[in-house]
Formats: C-alpha cells, sequence, structure tokens
C-alpha cells in the first residue's frame, strides 16, 4: 500500500545501520530502546552496551506514529527539573502510562503500547536545526532550517527553504542546489557542516526509498549529531529491493486506530499469499449491509452508492474487495470470512440483511469459478443467514458470467435464500437501490 | 497527437502471456484486421523461437526473442510495448525500452506496486523521451475497431456487446480497470461506444495521466465528446478543470469522481487504488465533483445517475449532427472449438493444384529449361531462399567434391560390409551414414566453428592457434595425410578458385589462409584440407548473402554443413552398395590373424 510509517526508534535504527556509509565525517550514537513497558527498560539496563540507562538522565515518549508528543504531556524529561530522569522514575512512568486510556487533544484514544527511551540531550535553542524531505507531485522537495524544535510549524513560510529535486537530477547538480538554498540563518562555523549533512541527508532519504523524512529538531554540536525526534516513512513497494537495509522495520496501525480484528488480519494474510487481491475492512461489525464486490475500482462505486441512497453511512458494514482472479478456495475462504461477520448480530431494528455480491464487467477473472467459491460458502452459511433474513443481490459480467449467474441463483434456490440476479445489462450499482426499495 | 492507436499498430508483447495474446488475436480477426497486433514476444528465459496462437480458425507463429533489443530489430514498425513484467522488473523493462532509438511511442506497464521512486523516473525519462507510458498498474486502453491492449474488454462476447469492435464517438479515460470495462457498456448501451479509451492505472505515479489523453482525445477528430472517470485523492482531475477553463479543451466531458463514501471515514481506511487517498480538502471526490461542475463540465448527482448523462449529452450531439449514424461493420466469428496442430510445415506445401518447394511449383523448377539445378531445389528447402547463381553453384561444388573417397575410408567400409552379408541398398546406405560424425566427416562443421568462433572474436591467426592449444584440440580443417604445400590438393585449388571469381568476398577463408601459412612454417602437411574450406567457404557464401552472424552459427548449430557431406557422400555409398551387388562377392569375415587377441580369464568379484 505504498507509503507506510514506521516507529521513531526504526527510523533512527536505518541511520544508524547506513551511518559510516552517509555521514562519516559525523558522528551519532544511535542511544536508544524501544520497550512496552518498565520491566523491560529495567532489563535493558542490564545489559552491555545499555550501560548509559543507568548512567545518564533519560528521555521516554511514547513511539507510536503521532506527533506533538510535548503538547500533549507525552515526553518524560524532568522530574523537579530538565535532565534529572533516572531509570526507575522513566520506568514507572512508563507503567504509569499503560494503564489508562490516552486521549490526545486531537480526540484519538487508545492505549499505549511503545515507548522509546534516550539519554536526556543537553542543548542550547541555537543548536537545534530542522531537515525534512518528501515528494510533492513528481520531485523531491528537502526543507531546510536554521531553527529547529516543535515551533518550526508557526512561521513555515519565513523560517524554512525549500529545495525542489527533479528525481532525474544528478548527484553534482542536486549539491549544487543544495547549496544554494542553505537557509541564511546558519551561522557561518556551522555552515559548511550543515551543507554537507544536508546533502548526505538527501540522498540517504532517496537511496533508501523513504517516502518522508524528517529530524526536528537535529542537534549540532561540532560534529557530533543528535537526532531528537524523528518522522519517518518509507515506500514499502521497494520492499522486495532493500533487504537488511530497513533493519526488520514494522509498519503499526496509526494510534487510535484499534488494531485489526482477527478476521481482517486473516484476509490480510490471504492476500499476502495470493496473486489475486482480498481486501477486507469491517466499518460497522453492526451494519446491515454487507458487501463481497470483485474489483477495487467497483468496491468503491458500490461503497458511495449505499452511503448515498441508504441515508445512513452506519448501515455499510465493511468494506472490500476481491480481483485478480482469485481461486475458488480463495473466494470461498474470503465469502465465508464475510458471512460469518454477517451474521454475528441481529439488526438492532430487526430489519432484513443485505448481501450486495456486485462487481462490473471482468476483464480476465473467470466469474463462474469465483462464484463456485461464493456457492460454497453458502452451503456452510445458509441456515445462519437465513435466521437473519438475509436478501442477496448479486451483478456481474465477465468471462463465463451467464454461467455464474445462474449456477448461484440455482444454488441459494436450493438452500432456501432470497436472491435476484443480474448481469450487464443492468446498471453496475443499480442492485443497492432494488435492495433499498424492496 | 490525434489518434493513440490504428489498424496498422503492431506491438511487441514483454511477457508470454499466451491468454492476454491470444485475446489480443481473435480480437484482431474478429475486426479485420490485416496484420496481427502482436509482432513478437519477448520472454527472456524461453527456448522457443516462436509460439502458436489462433488466429481465426487458423493458427500462426509469433516469433519469440530473448530480448527487447532483438524484438524491436526485427520489428522496427512495432511501436507499443506491453510490458507485462512483474514489479521487481517492470522498470528496467521499460527503460530499456526507452532507450531503443526510434522504436516505441507508447509503454504500456501492468505491474502493480513498482517502487514509487522508479515509477516516477521512469515516467520522467519516457516524458524526456517522447514516449507515452500508460500505467503502471493498468489493464490499458483500446481504439475500438483498431488496436487493443491485452485484457481489455474481456471476452470477445463482451467487447461486441459493448461495441468495442468498432469505433463510436466517445472517449473514456479511467484509473481504474475493472470499471473501464464497465463504463464502455454504460457508453454503449446509452450512446455508441467508444472511440478510444484508456485507464491510465491505480498507482500514485502513473505515466500518461488524466490531461494527457483528455488532451489527445480533443485533437483526435473521431472523438466527438469524453467522459472521465476520477477517484479520491490527488490533484490531477483539476488540470482538466483548467485546461476546460483556459478553452483548451472544447468538447464536452462527462465526469464523475468516486469515493465520495471517504468524507464519512476520517481516517484509516484506503478507499480504491494506491493513489486514492486525500490529503487536503480539495482531494476528495466530493470536492472534485464540485469544482468540475463548476467549470462546467456534465457532472452527474452520483454514479447511479452517470447512465443518464452520458445519454443526455450523446443525444445533444446527436440532434446537433456532431454525431452521426454508425454503419455497423461485418464481423468475422471466431470458432467455437478450435484445434491446435500438431505439426507445422514452412517449407513445402502439397495441398493446391500442385506440390510447391518454398512457394516454387516442382514443374517451374524441375526440368532443365527452369535454369534450377539441384543447388536450387536444397536453397529453396532447406534455407527457405533462392539463392543466386554463384552460391547454388558453390553448393553443388560442395556436394560434387565430397561424393566420394574411395572404398577404404570407415563410412564406405561400412556400406560395402554391410552390402556383403546380403542387406538391401536402404540398410547399407544407413550403415554408411551412421559412421558420419565427429571423426568421420564432422571436420567440415567443426572447422566452420572454430575459425568462425575466432574470426568473430577478432582473434589473429597466432592467438588462435594458441588458443586451440590451451584448448588442448587439434585445428579441424588443418592438415592432411599425404597433401602439402609443394603437392597441394587440387580439390581445394578448385574451391579456392571459384571462391576467388565469384564470391563477392572471403574474409573467412582468407584469415584461414593466414593460419595455414603458420602452421605449414612448422611443418609441411599442416595445409587447410579440403573439409575446412568447404566449411569455411559455406561461412562465407552465408555472410555474403546478408544473413546474420547468429543466423550462420544457427545454421552450423543445426547440422546444415553436415547435411551436404551427408547428400553428397550418399551419392558414392550408393555406389559402393551397387559395386557389391554387381560383383556378386561373398559375405566378409575379417581375418584372424588381423586381429590381436588378448584375452584373460576374467576375476571373480
Amino acid at each position: 500500500m505504498a507509503q507506510r510509517a514506521i516507529r521513531e526508534y526504526d527510523g533512527k535504527a536505518i541511520f544508524s545501520k547506513h551511518w559510516e556509509k552517509y555521514f562519516s565525517g559525523f558522528h551519532y550514537g544511535f542511544k536508544s530502546v524501544l520497550v512496552t513497558n518498565g520491566d523491560e527498560l529495567r532489563s535493558y539496563a542490564q545489559k552491555h552496551g545499555f550501560e548509559w540507562l543507568k548512567q545518564e538522565a533519560l528521555v521516554a515518549k511514547p513511539d507510536m506514529l503521532f506527533g506533538k508528543r510535548g503538547k500533549n504531556d507525552l515526553v518524560l524529561f524532568r522530574t523537579n527539573k530538565p535532565g534529572d530522569v533516572t531509570l526507575e522514575e522513566a520506568a514507572a512512568w512508563i507503567d504509569a502510562k499503560i494503564a489508562n486510556e490516552t486521549i490526545l487533544l486531537s480526540g484519538q484514544k487508545g492505549t499505549l503500547t511503545h515507548f522509546i527511551v534516550e539519554p536526556f540531550t543537553p542543548h542550547s535553542q541555537d543548536q537545534e536545526y530542522y531537515i525534512s524531505a518528501t515528494t510533492v507531485g513528481e520531485d523531491d522537495v528537502l526543507y531546510l532550517s536554521a531553527e529547529g524544535g516543535m515551533e518550526v510549524e508557526e512561521g513555515w513560510e519565513e523560517k524554512v527553504n525549500e529545495v525542489t529535486i527533479p528525481i532525474t537530477m544528478d548527484d553534482a547538480s542536486i549539491a549544487h542546489l543544495i547549496r544554494a538554498n542553505i537557509p541564511a540563518g546558519i551561522p557561518e562555523e556551522n555552515r559548511e557542516r550543515f551543507i554537507a549533512f544536508a546533502e548526505q541527508f538527501y540522498k540517504f532519504y532517496r537511496d533508501q526509498n523513504f517516502a518522508y523524512l524528517e529530524i526536528n529538531p537535529i542537534v549540532m554540536v561540532g560534529n557530533d549529531m543528535h537526532i531528537l525526534d524523528l518522522v519517518a516513512r518509507l515506500d514499502d513497494t521497494a520492499g522486495f529491493m532493500m533487504g537488511e537495509a530497513w533493519c526488520g522495520a514494522e509498519f503499526p496501525t496509526a494510534f487510535g486506530m484499534e488494531d485489526q480484528s482477527p478476521e481482517e488480519k486473516a484476509i490480510a494474510e490471504a492476500d499476502s499469499k495470493s496473486g489475486a487481491s482480498l481486501k477486507l475492512t469491517i466499518l460497522n461489525p453492526m451494519g446491515r449491509i454487507w458487501t463481497m464486490v470483485a474489483g477495487g475500482g467497483a468496491s468503491v462505486v458500490y461503497a458511495d452508492t449505499i452511503a448515498d441512497l441508504s441515508g445512513n453511512v452506519a448501515d455499510l458494514a465493511n468494506y472490500g474487495e476481491y480481483s485478480g482472479g482469485p481461486t475458488t478456495g480463495e473466494t470461498k475462504f474470503y465469502a465465508e470470512t464475510v458471512l460469518d461477520l454477517m451474521t454475528r448480530h441481529k439488526d438492532p431494528k430487526g430489519r432484513d440483511k443485505i448481501l450486495i455480491i456486485g462487481g462490473a464487467i471482468a476483464n480476465f477473472t473467470d466469474v463462474a469459478k469465483t462464484f463456485t467459491g461464493i456457492i460454497q460458502a453458502f452451503e456452510v452459511y445458509a441456515e445462519r443467514m437465513k435466521a437473519h433474513n438475509t436478501r442477496i443481490y448479486v451483478r456481474r459480467g465477465g468471462p463465463n458470467y451467464e454461467k455464474g449467474l445462474k449456477d448461484i441463483k440455482e444454488a441459494a434456490d436450493r438452500l432456501g435464500l432470497y436472491i435476484e440476479v443480474y448481469g450487464p445489462e443492468t446498471h453496475v450499482t443499480d442492485i443497492v437501490r432494488m435492495a433499498l426499495e424492496k | 497527437m490525434g489518434a493513440l492507436f490504428t489498424k496498422d499498430t503492431q506491438a511487441i508483447f514483454w511477457n508470454n502471456n499466451a491468454s492476454a495474446i491470444q485475446r489480443m488475436l481473435d480480437y484482431d480477426y474478429v475486426i479485420n484486421r490485416v496484420k496481427p497486433s502482436v509482432a513478437a514476444i519477448v520472454a527472456p528465459t524461453s527456448g522457443n523461437k516462436f509460439e502458436k496462437f489462433f488466429y481465426g480458425p487458423d493458427e500462426i507463429m509469433v516469433p519469440v526473442f530473448r530480448n527487447t533489443v532483438e524484438a524491436a530489430a526485427a520489428f522496427p514498425k512495432a511501436d507499443v510495448l506491453l510490458n507485462f513484467a512483474s514489479f521487481r522488473t517492470a522498470y528496467d523493462v521499460t527503460m530499456e525500452a526507452i532507450t531503443i532509438k526510434g522504436q516505441f511511442k507508447t509503454v504500456m506497464v501492468t505491474a502493480e506496486g513498482i517502487p514509487e521512486r522508479l515509477a516516477r523516473k521512469m515516467n520522467q525519462a519516457a516524458r524526456d523521451a517522447g514516449v507515452v507510458v500508460i500505467g503502471p498498474a493498468t489493464v490499458g486502453g483500446i481504439a475500438p475497431g483498431g488496436f487493443k491492449i491485452a485484457n481489455v474488454g474481456g471476452t470477445i462476447e463482451n467487447i461486441i456487446n459493448s461495441k468495442l469492435h468498432r469505433a463510436g464517438s466517445c472517449g473514456l479515460v479511467t484509473r481504474s480497470g475493472g470499471l473501464f470495462n464497465e463504463l464502455s457498456n454504460i457508453i454503449s448501451i446509452n450512446a455508441d461506444g467508444i472511440a478510444e479509451g484508456v485507464a491510465i492505472g491505480g498507482d500514485r505515479f502513473v505515466g500518461s495521466v488524466f490531461i494527457d489523453n483528455l488532451l489527445r482525445m480533443e485533437s483526435n477528430p473521431e472523438v466527438k465528446y469524453m467522459v472521465l472517470l476520477g477517484e479520491v485523492g490527488g490533484t490531477e482531475e483539476y488540470k482538466v478543470i483548467e485546461a476546460v477553463k483556459s478553452g483548451l479543451i472544447k468538447k464536452p466531458i462527462i465526469a464523475w469522481c468516486i469515493g465520495t463514501i471517504a468524507k464519512h471515514f476520517t481516517s484509516g481506511v484506503q478507499f480504491g487504488h494506491a493513489g486514492a487517498s486525500a490529503n487536503a480538502d480539495a482531494e476528495t471526490a466530493a470536492a472534485k465533483n464540485i469544482a468540475m461542475a463548476a467549470a462546467g463540465i456534465h457532472v452527474p448527482a452520483s454514479f447511479n445517475d452517470l447512465p443518464k448523462t452520458i445519454s443526455d449529452v450523446y443525444t445533444k450531439l446527436r440532434n446537433e449532427g456532431i454525431v452521426t449514424e454508425i454503419v455497423e461493420p461485418e464481423l468475422k466469428t471466431v470458432p467455437k472449438v478450435r484445434r491446435k496442430k500438431e505439426f507445422i510445415c514452412t517449407i513445402s506445401d502439397d495441398r493446391g493444384d500442385e506440390a510447391t518447394y518454398a512457394g516454387y511449383p516442382i514443374s517451374s523448377v524441375a526440368t532443365p529449361e527452369t535454369g534450377f539445378g539441384i543447388g536450387d531445389v536444397i536453397s529453396l528447402l532447406w534455407f527457405k531462399k533462392r539463392y543466386p547463381k554463384w552460391a547454388t553453384d558453390y553448393l553443388e561444388t560442395v556436394i560434387k567434391t565430397v561424393a566420394d573417397h574411395g572404398p577404404a575410408v570407415s563410412g564406405a567400409h561400412n556400406a560395402k560390409v554391410t552390402a556383403r552379408a546380403g542387406k538391401d541398398v536402404i540398410s547399407s546406405l544407413v550403415t554408411g551414414l551412421l559412421t558420419i560424425g565427429p571423426r568421420f566427416g564432422g571436420a567440415i562443421d567443426d572447422a566452420a566453428r572454430y575459425f568462425k568462433y575466432a574470426n568473430d572474436r577478432g582473434m589473429t591467426p597466432v592467438e588462435f592457434i594458441d588458443y586451440m592449444k590451451k584448448e588442448g584440440k587439434t585445428i579441424s580443417g588443418i592438415g592432411h595425410r599425404i597433401k602439402s604445400v609443394r603437392n597441394p590438393d587440387l580439390r581445394v585449388s578448385g574451391l579456392k578458385k571459384y571462391a576467388a571469381e565469384h564470391f563477392p568476398a572471403t574474409p573467412l577463408l582468407d584469415f584461414a589462409l593466414e593460419v595455414e601459412k603458420l602452421t605449414t612454417s612448422k611443418k609441411d602437411n599442416l595445409i587447410l584440407n579440403v573439409d575446412g574450406t568447404i566449411g569455411i567457404l559455406m561461412v562465407d557464401m552465408w555472410r555474403a548473402l546478408g544473413y546474420s552472424e547468429s543466423d550462420i552459427d544457427g545454421f552450423i548449430e543445426a547440422g546444415a554443413l553436415n547435411a551436404f557431406f551427408v547428400v553428397g557422400r550418399s551419392i558414392g555409398f550408393i555406389g559402393h552398395i551397387l559395386d557389391e551387388k554387381r560383383l556378386g562377392m561373398p559375405m566378409y569375415r575379417h581375418p584372424t590373424d588381423d586381429i590381436l587377441y588378448n584375452v584373460e580369464m576374467a576375476d571373480e568379484i
């Protein structure tokens, strides 16, 4: 799914792994640990190489993709005064945070589970800089500022230099361009250093297939670099080329988003093993209208139409699609998963359940073959579907669609299920109208 | 600009995706294309030289190449590359195609999930080279009645139902491939079908975008109005709005952005393709639909109302006389049941009035006044070409030269022994022929192979001799039992004289004679012998006839040189066999005193 966020810890680990290759003149310590509770932190402190956890003042903060942790009062850097947090205090703070739900200023809420702990870095405001890179349109853009820290978003226009780098630009021109656009506010003694770092930062961003990479602030003390806060997204389609270069970074779900249900996970797993495409998102498990739509574009059109025509988006229970010629077995598994979810809760208002088996006219997917999988799932779930007064509406075209429609109609009739089937002569989303008008 | 594809457009298909290629060829047949739309297949790991496909009821052979460069060289007019490589290699395939100067106008990329940075580089490189990229992550596009990419339109039945078999008046652009098909169907029901259509692809970075395609359609007189199906996310629709506002696009556009559902969900749910995620309010489907309507684009109230909008615009254009009645073309029908052929023959045909050799009726080559000799017949049946007289004379010279070499050589001896055992002509001949191989007659092949190998790699004669020494091989074609520099082989002299007088050039012979100078300076009888001369001159002949080095290597590997020896020497073998029959000699038994017996008692194990 293209651009995906990674944890601050993993971003720093990737920096550290490649540091000598890109930033050989600079020094970076990579003193960071990622923990899920206080005991984990305490046990890290016993390990060789992590003595600093006991020796230095610490900073602890959640590492769960969301920003503005300072404003949310989720950065532990002081007990009585800045830079006095001990190992035990950090561990206790983490345990306190995981015990309760956290609500962010944005309204997102959930339980904190991952924390990054690092040494406290005493420094002055004038040692803080800002650097980031991302893609805008077809170009890369490097953002540079002499002022780091969280205030950078205020006064962006005045403080930040934007360096637009076309995708095909050669390294010499890139170097020239960056040099020409160095913020005026960088002090003379750090100017060359910053230029050198910015150039290498861009190459690192580019070569490691980041989609977004921000350090705010980066603290420069001579040649010592301190990455105080980092936000990164990777282009996961490049994963096959990167091997170990990404240090096994995982792609966590955004904070506040409920973790995927077991059913969604199972479909995602089946998807990853298949040449076909299988997607499932549960929008409202209590919803009345369930969809099993073939094709990425068609799935959107059905969701649009259901939301428009039902007048209540909460009726729409799920979103998803199967496409790219899934096998009969894959379709059966997908259908069983949807049918199982659909028949778990009675509609609170006692209304019928509606199952939309929709799809555009397929280019190459064998409709009869995929419908065979759905029919097999019907056979397993027929009684439960009847218990929920399920009405089935089918619309599909493409290779072998006549047989597919005939088979599914016969199967539903045989099993005593309510069904209406339509082919390409019926407008693709018209079954939604029919289902809702009845 | 103008039309993207025509009825003459031909493609090179990268990857042997048999079902997609068959669908293209079925389409070609149905719409009466003159040439198949797939000129060649590139399949790097295939060992085949061609693949068979149906063309209507019959089969045709589509050539297979190992790489795009070779395919392009063989089909310089095939200006579309259908890149069906996986997401791992699609980038490299496109980049290589772009570098082939003047070849491809359009590259279609089907892979989904090409790394974004590579996709951006690929798209930019194509733009710089003036190549249109359709995709990545697309099913392709179609110019109905002209050219269809791969699986677009699905089955033939659906293509005809959706009127994709002949040009209508609508230009269609979508992101989604599945909905492309659906829109074609909707347009055929509510209007007269499409004139040209492209699914631009679902990835975040695609080569040609909406505006590129709509501007081309604006300039294509076949297109009278356009249908655009956009999607939540991105700002490409705004470029279309600008073009409409500025008057760059004057033809009516009907447009709808799917993904209006996204407004109900604040975060997290990805509706649709990788490119479909709104990062700003302006990128939502609803905002784009409103902005397009405000610019004068025909935007329905919902996707469910799209058919009616299309019908309204079409009817208006019909009433204004801008769109006229289409005369439905005659279509051919692809047979429901087709049988693959077990055998292929490309050299002769006995089905007509008279059997032919590579197109020449036998009577036109048989009798003396036709001017065809046996060399001509060989050139027709072995090489499917009519060679010039100097070449066919050479072939005949070779056959005459190798026809016999006395009774003592092993092949002739075998034939004689078999004939004396009372066997028939065929059995006796076959025992003689079976002797031909690496030690008997094989020097012709080997001489051609090794001298050509050295010459192709620019070795000097000294380097060649050193190379052969290192390989531990004697040089085939060099050396004679009796003949020497002072006592030359007159057969060789004759061949050299003929070549000097009639061949346009003899570079390999010249090289071999330089080698001979060095070998004979060491030993007097290390001369270029008759086998060597024949093989080497055969290579020179093929070069002069315009064959590529790889063609010639192919002939050698296939055993064509050996075949000349087989044909020629059969004449001699048959002579010996008939001689034996005539003489009525008894069964031959080798005298025991001519055998060294050295048999020991077998050990028990």
